[in-house]
């Protein structure tokens, strides 16, 4: 049956009807399968959860040591049966733990992607694309003016500039799941092995992402560090940290933002960002359309993000195509 | 254009200035001829291609790329030379850098039909910042917050001389600037320029910020009406006359029955006029005589010009700028009377008395029934300084008028406002429960945080939109402030208003209670 007639959007989130379960749900349900841990798509207050162990651990650690009623692990490639629907989890390659949710009922198939990407990510397993007759896709990076760059020449140019500036701090705004962890390793894999200095919100996550199995070096605490250490340091915040009185203590600070949406200089500017680094955890325009070719889906539904234009893209391919309106979900998410 | 486009994002990513200079120090220290020069003259605005229009490059792209998703490309980011560099595809030839010099010196010989062929072929070549800076060259308005004096700035550091020698010969010099650099870096003397009949760097004033003049002491400042033409500087010597507007652009072929006259051997600072019968016209006449390559021969009856002048920079070959501003107002109210009032376009803008602030409160009431735009404040001690120093001069403009218009549209801004709508248009009711015409457009007067306000306001009530413009519902009232109206043919409504911005938000008032357009027109001068 064609999943128009299960699978559909409602103001608590994307709903499969047949199942009695939704897909990272906005506000409280019944049961909820979620497919990363970003807060927009991993709330609390849910009576079941299905997730993968990483999701429900990172869950744990944002939102309390019970962050539903009754939590269930399932592994990237098991699946298990949910009132007659077949429920198989796949990597995202989006963050640590993020997958893509693959859906079986009464012979078709829906894929619902989240959020991800298509590069390698040195902290999550890469995508797997899966053949499907519906892809629902994000769309936050769907114009084509956002390519993103290799990651390692943007780590590269980080370390440049902080070999010209040794006088001053740099201060690089990341997001605190995923985008600093995978900043942190793309920083040890370039070989710089200093301490990285951390604002106290990333700390929870860093620590976690290491009991996970993920080295991420030398990571201090930037709050104990006294002022007047900073100059030639390192040290990561939140973005809404960035212009802060936190910030003060540190020695003439470069600040960088690390976004896809920095590839915008305007947006750069708006943010008085002086160093911005292309980096993002969402797929780009290249990989975006790619991943539609790979899944082979003869129709695509398109959420959060610019929809119109990979809409436009897709119809254009002879992929039936058409924005799915899903609230609640911010269009700068990391 | 590597190192070009770099400067540029550094440019545009430090905020600065000190950091800016230094950038832009060390580009012109490091970069040969005659590229740098090039540079310069792009960072000056001294560059200008013609030939090629931001329409043109917008056909290329549109030409290379699927238009509908160009168009939403350049809906969302905002600034067209962003757009094309980000999204114009890679190819083989990518990277195979260009030189600055070479791109300008091509285009300077290219005509208009085959610029944006070579256009395609170069965009072919670089990598997208290098695109981006040679968009932003080709279309103009680099917008990376360097100015003119800050360039000079620069060029005085490189050479270690002093910032005004620079600005001496700066306009007598072109680009790329050849003899400028051997100076600067001591191979020779400066630069031999015929200063004669050069434009000299004007000296301009601050506005005059609310309760600034508790601070100042009146009888340190001489006050002038502030008339509401055009500033220009008259360089006249044995050759002739040249009349050059504030940004040193010569207006004189368009006012032959002036510069046939201005026949002595002086510099002067003065305001460009239209005279009605004994009085000064409203700025629409004048108006009727800008912005043309050459005199209508109908207008030189129809509206008359003189210059009513203010200050005297050289009497002959004297260069009287180190002055202060008492002693150049004695010399030049002799020599209006010997020699300005002699040529029949030329009188004095008078001196306004006052005993104390209060006093010229009073006057500044006057300004609009003299068509002055208000008052002028200026130092008796000053001496003519080139460029906008501080605490010297003050314009104090008169009180703008406002009128309650209802917003009608919104357009997203561009450049760092690209995410948000905040370009207004007004309008006014026709009559008590009629239509609403517009009447003008808003894109300043408001906080950061009212644009949020408004961003938001305009996002809920959207009725209808049209590619990157919103049509709102008739919801909320704007107090428009406003320098004058005039009447125009060119817009629906029949006004137009010169200098049209946001005094308050009024989120208290019902839109039926806005104004009506009958009201904006009866404040109309004839």
């Amino acid at each position: 049956m064609h999943p128009e007639r299960w699978l559909r959007p409602t103001p608590a989130g994307l709903l499969v009807e047949p199942g009695g379960f939704h897909i990272d749900p906005t506000r409280a349900v019944d049961r909820a399968v979620i497919t990363h841990g970003h807060s927009d798509h991993a709330r609390g207050g849910h009576r079941h959860v299905l997730a993968t162990p990483e999701t429900l651990a990172i869950m744990r650690s944002r939102i309390g040591p019970e962050p539903a009623g009754a939590v269930q692990a399932l592994a990237y490639g098991e699946s298990i049966e949910i009132n007659g629907v077949r429920v198989r989890l796949v990597p995202a390659g989006h963050i640590l733990g993020s997958a893509q949710v693959v859906l079986d009922w009464q012979g078709s198939r829906a894929v619902v992607s989240g959020d991800y990407k298509r590069r390698r990510d040195p902290t999550c397993p890469p995508f797997e694309p899966v053949r499907c007759d519906v892809f629902v896709t994000e769309a936050t990076f769907a114009l084509p003016v956002f390519r993103h760059p290799d990651d390692r020449e943007e780590v590269a140019r980080l370390l440049h500039s902080m070999a010209v500036f040794p006088e001053r701090t740099h201060l690089v705004g990341v997001y605190a799941l995923g985008k600093c962890q995978r900043l942190i390793r793309l920083t040890r894999e370039a070989g710089y092995d200093q301490p990285i200095y951390l604002h106290g919100a990333l700390v929870a996550l860093c620590d976690l992402y290491r009991e996970l199995g993920i080295d991420l070096g030398d990571l201090r605490p930037a709050t104990e560090a006294p002022p007047g250490m900073f100059a030639g340091v390192l040290v990561l915040a939140p973005p809404s940290a960035l212009g802060d009185r936190w910030s003060r203590r540190l020695a003439d600070p470069v600040l960088s933002f690390a976004s896809g949406w920095m590839r915008i200089k305007q947006r750069a500017k708006q943010r008085g960002v002086e160093l911005p680094l292309v980096i993002s955890d969402h797929a780009d325009w290249d990989e975006l359309t790619q991943t539609l070719d790979e899944v082979g889906a003869p129709e695509v539904w398109v959420t959060h993000g610019r929809e119109d234009a990979l809409v436009h893209h897709a119809s254009k391919r002879g992929i039936r195509a058409r924005a799915l309106s899903l609230l609640g979900f911010e269009e700068e998410g990391s | 254009m590597k190192a070009f486009s770099r400067l540029l994002s550094s440019l545009l990513y430090t905020p600065a200035r000190n950091a800016k200079l230094r950038l832009l120090r060390a580009y012109l220290a490091e970069v040969p001829d005659p590229d740098r020069g090039y540079a310069l003259a792009a960072l000056t605005g001294t560059l200008v291609f013609a030939e090629a229009k931001p329409a043109a490059v917008r056909e290329v792209a549109r030409a290379r790329v699927d238009p509908v998703l160009f168009d939403l490309s350049y809906e969302y980011v905002g600034d067209l030379a962003e757009t094309v560099a980000l999204i114009w595809p890679a190819t083989t030839e990518e990277g195979h850098d260009l030189r600055l010099s070479e791109i300008v010196e091509t285009l300077t010989l290219t005509a208009r039909s085959k610029v944006p062929e070579l256009l395609e072929t170069w965009l072919d070549r670089l990598d997208a910042d290098a695109r981006w800076a040679l968009i932003k060259l080709l279309t103009g308005g680099l917008r990376v917050g360097v100015s003119e004096r800050l360039a000079k700035g620069a060029l005085a550091e490189l050479g270690k001389v002093r910032l005004d020698q620079v600005e001496e010969i700066w306009h007598g010099l072109d680009p790329p600037y050849r003899p400028l650099f051997d100076w600067l870096e001591g191979r020779t003397p400066p630069p031999q320029i015929d200063t004669s009949r050069l434009f000299r760097p004007l000296m301009l004033a601050h506005a005059l910020e609310e309760g600034e003049l508790l601070g100042l002491k009146p009888e340190d400042f001489r006050a002038e009406w502030k008339w509401d033409g055009i500033r220009v500087q008259i360089v006249s010597g044995l050759d002739g006359a040249r009349l050059f507007s504030r940004s040193g652009e010569e207006v004189g072929p368009a006012f032959p029955d002036l510069v046939d006259r201005l026949n002595f051997s002086a510099v002067v600072d003065g305001e460009l006029l239209v005279r009605r019968g004994d009085e000064v016209a409203p700025f629409n006449d004048l108006q009727q005589r800008l912005n043309r390559k050459k005199a209508v021969a109908r207008h030189l009856t129809d509206y008359p010009a003189f210059i009513r002048v203010y200050d005297l920079l050289f009497e002959g070959e004297e260069d009287l700028r180190h002055l202060g501003f008492d002693a150049r107002r004695a010399r030049l109210e002799a020599w209006v009377g010997r020699t300005g009032l002699a040529t029949g376009v030329i009188d004095l803008s008078p001196l306004v008395p006052f005993a104390d602030w209060e006093h010229l409160a009073k006057h500044r009431l006057g300004a609009a029934a003299l068509n002055a735009e208000g008052l002028m404040l200026k130092r008796a001690d000053s001496p003519y300084v080139a460029g906008r120093p501080r605490g010297l001069w003050f314009k104090w403009k008169r009180q703008a008028d406002t009128l309650d218009a209802v917003l009608m549209y919104a357009q997203r801004g561009h450049g760092k406002r690209s995410s948000f709508y905040s370009d207004f248009t007004f309008g006014l009711w026709t009559e008590a429960g009629g239509e609403l015409v517009p009447v003008g457009k808003a894109y300043f007067g408001f906080t950061d945080a009212e644009l949020m306000q408004l961003d938001k306001w305009v996002r809920n009530h959207t009725v209808d939109r049209f590619g990157p413009v919103r049509q709102v519902e008739p919801g909320l009232v704007l107090e428009i402030a406003f320098d004058s109206a005039q009447r125009s043919t060119r817009h629906k409504s029949g006004v137009a208003l010169r200098f049209p911005r946001v005094a308050r938000i009024r989120w208290d008032k019902p839109a039926a209670e806005a104004d009506l357009l009958e009201t904006l027109m009866r404040r109309i001068p004839a």
